[in-house]
């Protein structure tokens, strides 16, 4: 979330709820709708951190708005974010855990476990293709996020079929 | 009555290869039915028996033992002959080979089947110009399969096998040579035609076509090893707020 909220604020000056528009919009449905209240307390942190700068703003019948914009430091960390590689995804693990020790403790066997998450995948699969036909289809942003996630879902039911072949 | 019966049911089907040495079992019993409108995807690893399964139920690869009832009219007993009239009647199969006509155009490849079936040459054109419309060809229909790349004369099969509204569609990976774009293309159209009742017995590795089905076959070892629906979603409905993506904490 710092380093996004970093790049909006490289591009102008916003206030906390602008940032959650701006985040929602440009990633469309598949990207998990900001909390107002965590993006204050990580706008507190960067301020804290000399990262960007807050000025109140006046506005007419309404409580002042905090209007925050990024400092030449905060504009060195992002350069450093955006130049440095990024870490590759981690498998999730979470499943694989399950699998290989529940049939050690006798609570479940494999091939039920294998069954019933392929199963799991495949609804949510559908879930990622009806917000695919539900996004405009101009937002390549967000399809191309809801199309990432379904590549990763789809090797997530290959290793799943591995799993099947190979653990007795 | 015959409209009563399930569509496809097949009783401890077996198939075993034996081409010089050992027999290799492709298929070991698999008992499967599926009913008028019913969408099911075949899933399972490479060598699980799922190509063998439905090229048995369209006749294409005779069975070692077991029973095949298509439509409510035993089909595994039948000649080689009696299987073609059978397909032409009542099934589409979109192979993994797309198997068209080399020296015929796209949009005769399309109508042939209707025509076979019996329908007017007026409604065979509409067909196909839906058909093909709806996959993003209809710029093609006067090519030779030769001037089409592996994913146009895949969807040009898949527009042929639904030509003739068949009592049940057949495919092996009907997306296998597509890019997503064309797989999306791919997905509409089999989503629209389920929609209007057509049965779909499908294998496929991809998961977006495995998702449109109402339910799951999965094969290990030449065995059902799952067979059941997949489930609706337990998550909030996507699009407000979705959860799906994790961009970085």
């Amino acid at each position: 979330m710092r380093q996004s909220l970093l790049a909006l604020l490289a591009k102008e000056p916003a206030h906390g709820y602008e940032l959650k528009q701006a985040l929602e919009t440009i990633f469309g449905g598949a990207y998990p709708s900001p909390n107002i209240g965590q993006i204050y307390v990580t706008l507190g942190r960067l301020e804290k951190d000399g990262y960007v700068r807050s000025v109140d703003v006046e506005q007419a019948n309404r409580p002042n708005k905090k209007v925050y914009y990024i400092t030449a430091t905060g504009r060195e960390a992002l350069e450093t974010w955006v130049e440095e590689p990024t870490e590759g995804p981690r498998v999730r693990d979470e499943f694989f855990m399950k699998l290989v020790l529940a049939p050690m403790t006798g609570l479940s066997d494999r091939m039920a476990l294998v069954n019933r998450q392929r199963r799991h995948y495949l609804s949510l699969m559908r879930d990622l293709r009806e917000l695919a036909e539900r996004t405009d289809p101009a937002n390549r942003v967000a399809l191309l996020l809801i199309e990432g996630a379904m590549l990763h879902l789809q090797a997530d039911l290959d290793w799943l079929e591995r799993c099947q072949e190979d653990l007795p | 009555m015959s409209s009563e019966a399930p569509v496809v049911r097949a009783v401890n089907l077996v198939k075993i290869y034996q081409t010089g040495g050992l027999p290799v079992p492709a298929v070991r019993g698999v008992d499967l039915t599926v009913e008028a409108g019913e969408f099911v995807a075949i899933m399972g690893p490479s060598g699980s028996g799922k190509s063998t399964l439905v090229h048995m139920l369209g006749g294409l690869d005779t069975r070692t033992s077991g029973e095949i009832w298509l439509d409510g009219r035993r089909a595994d007993t039948l000649s080689e002959s009696g299987w073609a009239v059978l397909r032409r009647e009542k099934i589409g199969f979109v192979f993994q080979f797309f198997n068209l006509v080399a020296n015929m155009t796209v949009a005769d490849n399309v109508e042939l089947p209707a025509l076979l079936g019996g329908v007017s040459p007026r409604q065979a054109r509409e067909r196909r110009e839906y058909l093909l419309g709806e996959l993003g060809l209809a710029d093609r229909a006067g090519a030779s399969p030769a001037q089409l790349s592996g994913g146009e004369q895949q969807r040009v099969a898949l527009a042929r096998a639904l030509a003739n509204q068949p009592r049940l569609l057949l495919a092996d990976e009907p997306t296998g040579n597509l890019d997503s774009r064309n797989t999306r293309d791919v997905l509409r159209l089999l989503g629209q035609v389920h929609g209007q009742g057509q049965t779909i017995v499908l294998v496929t590795h991809d998961a977006r076509v495995a998702s449109m089905a109402d339910r799951v076959v999965s094969l290990l070892d030449g065995q059902i090893v799952d067979d059941g629906a997949i489930p609706k979603s337990r998550r909030r409905p996507l699009g407000a707020a979705g959860d799906v993506v994790e961009l970085r904490s």
